[in-house]
């Protein structure tokens, strides 16, 4: 871990002017950051800890919505009675996600934040375009199978590993900010998160020193939601795959899935192919899928997956 | 003690204390937090400095430069060690690879150099400032393309199971080609990790030219004498001092690089340093289950009756390493007249492979109880009756060499009975839960038990406690508790009684902990020296030593009776020996049997496979503690349900290393992947093996885990995998349609 210097912020703006200087950076609940700090991956010279600046709660939004507080941790977030009740998909994914003990310390904002898993990533020793760029890709040709099979790029394969954004970019979720000049914005979470491209170190829409100050949910859409996280062991693992649904009565609905690109994956044509059934919505979802050997098996795996939930939803 | 003719009556046979159920005696110090490990001795060892170990950026090649200059100048910098500076270093008997890498490297992670500082976030800051500049060398890594053109290759595993080169009876090929019923299949197991909970972690400290290691060890024996050989020194002027170990699972049986980077930080320091391997080097800076690629052939009479069978095994390691001796068990396990077993070694450039728990047995039964499993269904047989057709009581090779126990056919029934075997349908694919496809598989269990000579000293002091000491270790497995069972069952006294001081070199040396042996071998020792103390005893008080009694804290001759603390009221009394054995390991097939059920649920959609339940019944000879005995077996069994669905130490071929090096990328079993488990231990005693009449439990109840899972896997979806761990991908296409 390199020397850094440290700020316990009072003030959302001020904070997000110290963010904007070259080398700083943000600290919630620090869950991904700090470990990634440890290995010099993460390397800020600046830490704004944003932990005093109040949005640590949940409010109704006027229009029948409800605004997350950014620095509301996972536990409270899938624990509140309106989240379970309205947005049951959001609690659902939320305690499929990471373990008991980080979910009490990781945050809405600092959840949307984390970075892939990508064993590649992780390893200071292999080539990465997103830790260090143009060093080139070392899980192309290499051991893929947790990796993107969708929206990926030359440059890279990493997924997402979140859950809860998955749940999140079913449910139309927005993310509001405030920038260093005191500006707020609403960014809807589908623009939130970026493609790799060929820049893949930059994964977000954020610009300089913005920060997230809550994830806003529309008004409650009602239908059955499930979220269906699979993965090799019952606990404590990142999704192989994961599928977000709220599926209505009619046999209409919407879906996301997680585990298979580098943002969580909804497409408008797979949610009006959802009412024509699994094979229909999932050929949607990953058209022009280019996965490696490793990971082709996550084609039909999404396929079957949503098949799943589905006759779940039917069940229900 | 000399232990060469079957055990007759003696004093553990009364089972007062020995054979029952205790709770281990180091519970409370490990619950509260007192029991140091490795990196905890605080009191003993102040000032330390902290060591951080730097791993080799490539998988095979050379250290064209090294840039230290960075890292001296950073904050809190003691020193650093490379071997450029270390001074000459020999190896030791039992690890493979140099454990200080530099000009050439072996190994990705091999240890190319140790950053001292005064504290460990300096240490880890400092070591990113290494600047080592690599020459790529062409590396072998894959294990397929080289078995290519591997040569034949025996081996020992080090740890019970070993195999020559080829080994055969009869005439396999002709009876293979003859029998009416064949089964020839090719079936694989990954590399896999020990990824025990504490890293590999040591402290060392000098005084003068002498070395003292708190260090994190299952064998103090071996390790004082690798440690001497590899610095150049003489055996005695090292001390190990391992009183608790946090998992080692074979992992620790050597010495590694913690060890031996602490001690050469410590002597360039001048003070004490301390170290842990960091969790991301630990797949591939120390050791692993190697892979292999297992075939197996059998060939039977219609009735069933295994008439040829081999197993021939593949896998690779560094230069000078050894084979996984995976087709050891198939010498041993099945009646056949005509059998072949041959092992392939090929030279790979991957980390050291060595030991894991049932190193050989653990992969050779993945395949071979698979493979059991698919002809008893080819001849239309229960898989069970199948292998009770096949049982046999004698060794194969020599039929004159009889088993000294051996009850798989008894473990087989008890177990079918109790987990409802009755209940499974032969034909799979038949159960459905809501989504989930249900299974049942068994598989045999098998181990063989390792004599191996262990001393002790047993003292009895002035307030009438006794203590033991030994350098056994206690790895997480209970020999605190059993040595003391053993202690107090001699002595006649109450377990509370007696104090069990373990793992330092300055004691007697022991089995160690190790190949299912520590157990029956260490309690063995502590029986040997309390022989030693009665003896003592007695002359003490002036019995005639050959009719005296000890019990309920009395001494007994006749119509005489002496408390024992009365022996030790003009000061303690000392008893010391080791058991040795003679040749009835020989004499007899000295084994451990046992039959694993399993029922997994296979989610229709997904493929993927929960376990539902699981039984294990060990006919192993006596249960020193059926506590600690269970834990050691429902530890085993969860190991091999890692195994058989999830671990796998992925290989990236172009940069020779493993790739997924933590526990996020390495998945082990949780909680929620272990439902009900049960135990049953059939009562026997072996009295070939040793005055205890024990054998080890601990890897029996791993050998045959894997194969069960699968099987079970199979009898649910009626699609067979043969490569390990069965993930969904494997079977996710092939699985029955959804209705």
């Amino acid at each position: 871990m390199k020397a850094f210097t440290y700020e316990r912020a009072k003030d959302p703006v001020a904070a997000a002017r110290a963010a904007a200087r070259p080398g700083a950076k943000f600290l919630a609940g620090g869950t991904n950051l700090l470990d990634l700090m440890k290995i010099e991956i993460e390397a800020p010279t600046h830490l704004i800890d944003v932990q005093d600046l109040g949005f640590d709660k949940i409010e109704p939004t006027p229009d029948g919505g409800l605004r997350i507080g950014a620095l509301v941790t996972n536990t409270a977030m899938a624990a509140d009675q309106r989240v379970r009740r309205d947005y049951p998909l959001l609690t659902r994914a939320t305690v499929a996600g990471a373990s008991g003990q980080l979910r009490n310390k990781a945050t809405t904002a600092g959840n949307l934040l984390q970075r892939t898993r990508c064993p590649y990533f992780y390893d200071p020793n292999m080539p990465c375009n997103k830790r260090k760029p143009g060093s080139g890709c070392g899980a192309l040709g290499g051991y893929s199978r947790q990796l993107a099979v969708v929206g990926s790029s030359e440059a890279c394969i990493a997924t997402h590993p979140s859950d809860m954004a998955v749940a999140m970019r079913a449910l139309d979720a927005v993310v509001e900010t405030v920038n260093p000049q005191g500006r707020t914005r609403a960014i809807p979470i589908a623009e939130f998160h970026r493609l790799p491209g060929d820049t893949p170190h930059i994964e977000t829409t954020l610009t300089a020193g913005e920060l997230i100050t809550a994830v806003t949910l529309p008004k409650p859409i009602g239908g059955t939601q499930i979220y269906e996280k699979v993965r090799d062991r019952a606990s404590y693992a990142f999704a192989v795959v994961s599928v977000a649904a709220v599926i209505q009565s009619d046999g209409s609905g919407r879906v996301a899935v997680g585990g298979v690109a580098h943002k969580p994956w909804r497409v408008d044509a797979a949610d009006a192919a959802m009412s024509r059934g699994a094979k229909a919505a999932a050929g949607e979802l990953l058209a022009g899928a280019k996965p490696t050997q490793d990971n082709a098996f996550k084609i039909p795996l999404v396929e079957r997956t949503l098949a799943g939930v589905m006759a779940q939803a039917r069940a229900a | 003690m000399k232990f060469e003719t079957p055990a007759q009556t003696n004093p553990i046979d009364r089972l007062k204390v020995v054979g029952q159920a205790h709770d281990r005696i180091d519970g409370p110090l490990k619950t509260s937090g007192l029991a140091t490990y490795a990196y905890e001795h605080h009191r003993e060892v102040p000032n330390v400095a902290y060591g951080y170990v730097v791993g080799s950026a490539v998988g095979k090649g050379r250290i064209k430069s090294l840039g230290l200059d960075e890292a001296r100048r950073a904050p809190g910098v003691v020193t650093i060690v490379t071997a450029q500076d270390a001074g000459p270093l020999g190896k030791g008997d039992r690890n493979t690879a140099k454990l200080l890498g530099g000009p050439e490297v072996d190994h990705y992670h091999q240890a190319v150099a140790v950053v001292v500082a005064e504290t460990f976030e300096q240490a880890r800051a400092a070591a990113a400032l290494v600047r080592v500049d690599y020459e790529r060398g062409d590396g072998r890594f894959d294990l397929d393309e080289l078995l290519k053109t591997a040569p034949l290759t025996g081996g020992d595993s080090q740890e019970g199971s070993g195999s020559s080169p080829e080994h055969r009876v009869g005439k396999f090929e002709e009876a293979f080609g003859a029998a009416p019923v064949k089964l020839d299949q090719r079936y694989t197991t990954p590399d896999q990790s020990h990824a025990m909970m504490e890293p590999h972690a040591t402290i060392a400290a000098w005084q003068g030219d002498e070395l003292t290691l708190w260090t994190s060890n299952q064998m103090i024996a071996w390790n004082k004498a690798d440690m001497a050989k590899t610095l150049g020194i003489p055996k005695e002027k090292v001390r190990l001092i391992s009183p608790y170990v946090g998992g080692g699972f074979g992992g620790k049986l050597f010495l590694r690089a913690d060890a031996l980077m602490a001690a050469l930080a410590a002597r360039a320091a001048k003070r004490p340093v301390k170290l842990a391997l960091q969790r991301p080097l630990m797949a591939n800076n120390t050791t692993h289950r190697p892979a292999t690629r297992q075939r197996v052939r059998i060939g039977a009479t219609k009735d069933g009756t295994i008439t040829a069978i081999a197993h021939e095994s593949g896998s690779g390691d560094l230069e000078n390493g050894g084979p996984e001796t995976a087709v050891n068990q198939t010498e041993l396990l099945y009646a056949g007249a005509n059998r072949l077993t041959s092992m392939r070694l090929a030279v790979l450039d991957l980390p050291e492979g060595n030991a894991m728990r049932a190193p050989g047995e653990a992969p050779g039964m993945m395949a071979l109880e698979i493979a059991i499993d698919e002809m008893a269904e080819q001849l239309g047989m229960d898989p069970i009756a199948f292998r009770i057709k096949n049982d046999t009581q004698v060794d194969p090779k020599t039929p004159t060499r009889k088993f000294s126990e051996r009850n798989l056919i008894r473990c087989m029934q008890e177990g079918a009975e109790r987990f409802g075997w009755d209940k499974r349908r032969a034909k799979p694919a038949q159960v459905r839960d809501g989504r989930w496809l249900v299974g049942m598989g068994v598989a045999a269990a098998f181990r063989n038990h390792v004599s191996r000579p262990s001393g002790a000293r047993v003292r009895l002091g002035r307030d009438g406690v006794v203590t033991v000491e030994s350098d056994m270790t206690d790895i997480g497995t209970g020999s605190y508790t059993i040595m003391a069972q053993t202690a107090a069952e001699m002595m006649g006294l109450p377990l509370d009684k007696v104090v069990v001081k373990l793992g330092d070199s300055s004691f007697p040396a022991s089995a160690g902990s190790g190949g299912q042996w520590g157990a029956a071998n260490a309690t063995s020792g502590v029986y040997a020296a309390c022989v030693k103390l009665r003896e003592a005893v007695a002359q003490r008080l002036g019995f005639n030593a050959a009719d005296v009694a000890f019990e309920d804290g009395q001494v007994r001759s006749g119509n005489r009776a002496l408390p024992l603390t009365q022996a030790a009221q003009d000061g303690e009394l000392l008893g010391e020996d080791r058991i040795e054995f003679g040749k009835l390991g020989k004499t007899f097939q000295q084994s451990t049997f046992g039959a694993h059920f399993v029922e997994v649920g296979v989610d229709a959609y997904t493929g993927v496979t929960r376990v539902r339940r699981m039984l294990a019944v060990c006919a192993a000879g006596r249960i020193l503690n059926p506590q600690t005995a269970r834990s050691q077996v429902i530890g085993a069994m969860t190991m091999g349900v890692g195994g058989a669905l999830m671990e796998e130490l992925a290989v990236d071929t172009r940069f020779g290393f493993f790739v997924n090096h933590d526990l996020a990328g390495y998945e082990v079993p949780v909680h929620a992947d272990i439902p009900h488990q049960e135990v049953i231990f059939l009562d026997e005693a072996d009295a070939t093996a040793n005055p205890l009449k024990a054998k080890g439990v601990g890897e029996l109840g791993l050998c045959g885990v894997g194969a069960a899972v699968a099987n079970a896997i199979y009898n649910a979806t009626g699609v067979r995998v043969r490569d390990y761990p069965i993930t969904l991908e494997k079977h996710l296409e092939r699985l029955p349609s959804i209705a």
